[in-house]
């Protein structure tokens, strides 16, 4: 399985493949700030079976459209702290240019489809879901 | 009919469970929020939640069957 959702911190694999000569990971981590708010903590929820479904369909339909030899995406649910890491994403290609699109793909389309959400804390103790009551669109995190 | 739903998120939060079986007369996953959007006064609109029956992403109009697991999905942010 190449989508895989953790409540442990991410510990990236180290991709090996003599036919690819491009390798591209993204690394996303909980940031300070969000909308003019201090951001304390993100709070991360899945849909367990949906999101595992949903993510290794996405990963077939990158490594396809964009000819990846490899491409593994590790996300974290839970309580996360300041620069944790949320989410982990490596591409392998045989070349730059398909590693990149492909690796900025999945994570663009991770957001708009897989049943994971967002929530959070705040230092003046407010909390909130992330665009997820469907009044606004949601935000970028990383 | 008997229906298990799923909360995930703003609507668990909203409903007050992660899970709950309940009796429905309705035979969609459309009717079903509407109704659950009356008891538990859910703020997303049934526009902005796609709806998922055994695990699958279905039409809102699907025909729900007795035992469904059905779960509603609001706009979702990972990553």
């Amino acid at each position: 399985m190449s989508f895989r959702l953790t409540s442990e911190e991410i510990d990236p694999p180290v991709l090996e493949l003599l036919g690819a000569g491009g390798f591209v990971e993204f690394t996303g981590r909980v940031r300070d700030h969000n909308e003019g708010h201090v951001v304390l903590a993100l709070e991360y929820e899945a849909f367990g079976d949906l999101a595992v479904k949903v993510g290794n369909e996405l990963v077939e339909e990158s490594k396809s459209k964009f000819g990846l030899l490899e491409a593994h995406v590790l996300h974290r649910i839970g309580l996360l702290h300041l620069g944790e890491t949320a989410v982990w994403i490596g591409v392998a290609a045989a070349h730059r240019k398909a590693a990149f699109a492909g690796c900025e793909y999945i994570i663009d389309e991770l957001k708009k489809r897989v049943p994971i959400w967002k929530k959070e804390h705040y230092t003046d103790g407010e909390s909130k879901w992330i665009g997820c009551d469907g009044q606004e669109m949601s935000h970028e995190s990383a | 009919m008997k229906i298990n739903v799923r909360y995930f998120a703003i609507l668990r939060e909203q409903s007050g469970r992660a899970a709950e079986s309940l009796d429905t007369t309705a035979s969609t996953p459309a009717g079903l929020y509407v109704e659950l959007q009356q008891k538990y006064s859910f703020t997303v609109p049934l526009h902005a939640v796609r709806s998922s029956v055994n695990a699958e992403f279905v039409d809102d109009d699907t025909v729900l069957s007795e035992g469904d697991e059905v779960v509603f999905v609001p706009p979702v942010a990972g990553g």
